[in-house]
């Protein structure tokens, strides 16, 4: 569990992050976003103990940041944004020396080097010089090297950057399956990677807390939000536009690009973002119209985003 | 102390494995025996001692051990395996002294190559073996002088180059400070027991000692002082780096 109260983070005059306070629960991942230079990493160095915060405090696991560094990095596996690793080694071999420096030795060690190589593939590059690897496996390799010693904690700095489709399902896979008994914090610039992972998403930006909820309560925030887009044959545009512009759950009505088949498609937008989907269906079933395409949208996080990092 | 002993292996099969190890010996080789025999007339001296060869340690040592050093903070700098290294459960002070101590084995390798220099000896005469023992000591020890020196102004940059030249810098005011020529220099405009003092500061006034075979207990310590001194100073560099 990681609780963060109040942590900031000054270089000279700048600040890099103003007074961000949240929780992480056991059993969660959540998701840090927020344009560049928006304070994610530093933020993450602090919880880490690599870079001590100018005010404020962390918890992890009741270890505070500022008193018990050792005793934090102890639960902490940290995948640092550049994923660094000594390019003289080889994989194994770096593996091996994280998990000695970590304490553990003999059959213990190579156990758990054998694990991780397995959890993220690269048992076949055991014996490569890690200079000699590209992007993806580095990146991986750092990975491995975060997940040695089992942590309950897991802080990943853009954990699947540079890595290629599949590998990115497997690390995303990976998170998943680990996050029933650990706590996990992963920086992303994919959105989607937000749904598909994360219990709960926090998006700051020029080091403040802007946005925090579960993927669903952003997405409610979205003008997009039960938005119905549909593709309907049989009736004149203007009309069509007229009668569903007449109801009275709508908003208002957008035309979009008419189908090849000639069929007429619009986007309609709920009032208060409340779902019509049901009204729209029996309305147009009543207007004897044919239905070709019907598609409720769940809201759009690059628009949440996009509204919550610029507007202010 | 955990993590001291992984940190040292690592960073001592760094060594190895990078060709500038193998440039460095082989310079140092050849500069100690090329010093010992042209610059310090070993031969004419008629003397079967290495004492002429200790003489020219503190100046290969101000090149050498800067090269030596520059790599070891301010590589994991650059790379960013320093934000690796630090984030690990291991104090700065052991990581700091854990990669020391693997570039004075390195230096030890280095001093320990210079073996056919006493085998000539031997063969040319029946030398006093004890100042050879403390003159090796002593050159070890004061190896370990400028690299804590080199490592601590390694942790200030992230450049490599940079942190060679402030550690020469700083290497070569401490050899001066007691070189006899600036010690004259210096005594007429300052009293004698200034000079002196000065001179206390310096590597050569505690090495010549060692060297000739006197082993005092202050010139250890003056070494062992500068060590853990500057080691010290590099963990605190380290631990405000990252307050900046
Ligand atoms: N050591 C430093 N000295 C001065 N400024 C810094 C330092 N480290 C980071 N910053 C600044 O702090 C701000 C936040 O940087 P940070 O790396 O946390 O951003 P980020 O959210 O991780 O961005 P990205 O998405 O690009 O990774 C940036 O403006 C950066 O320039
Ligand atoms: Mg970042």
């Amino acid at each position: 569990m990681i609780v963060v109260e109040a942590l900031s983070k000054q270089f000279g005059r700048f600040q890099a992050v103003d007074e961000i306070s949240f929780e992480v629960q056991r059993g969660e991942v959540l998701g840090f976003l927020g344009p560049n230079g928006a304070g994610k990493s530093t933020t993450m160095k602090m919880l880490t103990c690599y870079l001590p915060p100018t005010s404020g405090n962390a918890e992890v696991n009741g270890f505070s940041i500022n008193s018990q560094p050792l005793q934090v990095q102890e639960q902490i596996g940290y995948l640092p944004e550049s994923a660094p690793s000594y390019n003289e080694m080889q994989v194994e071999e770096f593996l091996t020396f994280i998990g000695e420096v970590r304490g553990f030795s003999g059959t213990e060690l190579r156990r758990k080097v054998g694990r991780v190589l397995e959890l993220t593939s690269l048992q076949d590059a055991r014996k490569q010089i890690i200079d000699t690897l590209s992007k993806g496996f580095r990146q991986r390799t750092c990975l491995a090297q975060s997940l040695i010693h089992d942590p309950p904690v897991l802080i990943l700095d853009e954990p699947t950057d540079g890595l290629d489709p599949n590998q990115k399902h497997e690390v995303r896979e990976l998170i998943r399956r680990m996050s029933e008994e650990r706590t996990i914090l992963i920086s992303t610039h994919i959105l989607e990677e937000v749904e598909a992972v994360c219990s709960r998403a926090l998006i700051i930006s020029e080091g403040r807390l802007v946005g925090l909820g579960t993927p669903d309560e952003l997405l409610s925030q979205s003008i997009y939000r039960n938005a119905v887009t549909l593709s309907v044959s049989g009736k004149s545009a203007e009309a069509l536009l007229e009668d569903l512009n007449g109801l009275e759950q709508v908003y208002s009505v957008e035309r979009l690009e008419d189908m090849p088949s000639g069929a007429l498609t619009v986007r309609v937008f709920p009032k208060d973002r409340e779902s019509i989907s049901s009204e729209l269906e029996q309305f147009l079933k009543k207007k004897k119209m044919v239905i070709e395409q019907f598609f409720v949208e769940r809201g759009r996080l690059d628009e949440v985003f996009r509204n919550l990092t610029l507007g202010n | 102390m955990k993590g001291l002993f992984p940190i040292f292996k690592r960073e001592l099969l760094a060594y190895f494995r990078s060709p500038v190890a193998y440039v460095f010996i082989i310079i140092f080789l050849a500069a100690n025996a090329g010093c010992t025999f042209m610059l310090g007339n070993f031969y004419d001296s008629n003397q079967a001692s290495l004492e002429v060869s200790f003489l020219f340690h503190p100046w290969l040592y101000l090149f050498l051990i800067p090269a030596v050093g520059m790599r070891l903070w301010a590589e994991e700098r650059r790379s960013g395996t320093g934000e690796l290294l630090l984030t690990l459960p291991v104090r700065t002070s052991v990581s700091v002294f854990g990669k020391f101590l693997a570039g004075w084995a390195f230096i030890a390798v280095a001093l320990i190559l210079t073996f056919p220099m006493i085998i000539t000896v031997h063969y040319l005469g029946f030398p006093d073996n004890g100042p050879i023992i403390t003159g090796y000591l002593g050159s070890f020890l004061m190896a370990g002088a400028y690299l804590a020196i080199t490592s601590f102004t390694s942790a200030l940059t992230k450049n490599q180059v940079i942190s060679f030249i402030l550690s020469v810098n700083i290497c070569l005011i401490l050899v001066l400070l007691g070189w006899g020529v600036l010690s004259e220099i210096l005594n007429t405009i300052f009293p004698v027991w200034l000079t002196d003092v000065i001179s206390q500061f310096s590597f050569t006034t505690h090495f010549d000692a060692i060297r000739r075979g006197v082993v005092d207990l202050r010139d250890i310590v003056y070494f062992l002082s500068i060590i853990i001194f500057m080691l010290m100073t590099n963990v605190v560099v380290l631990e405000s780096k990252k307050a900046s």
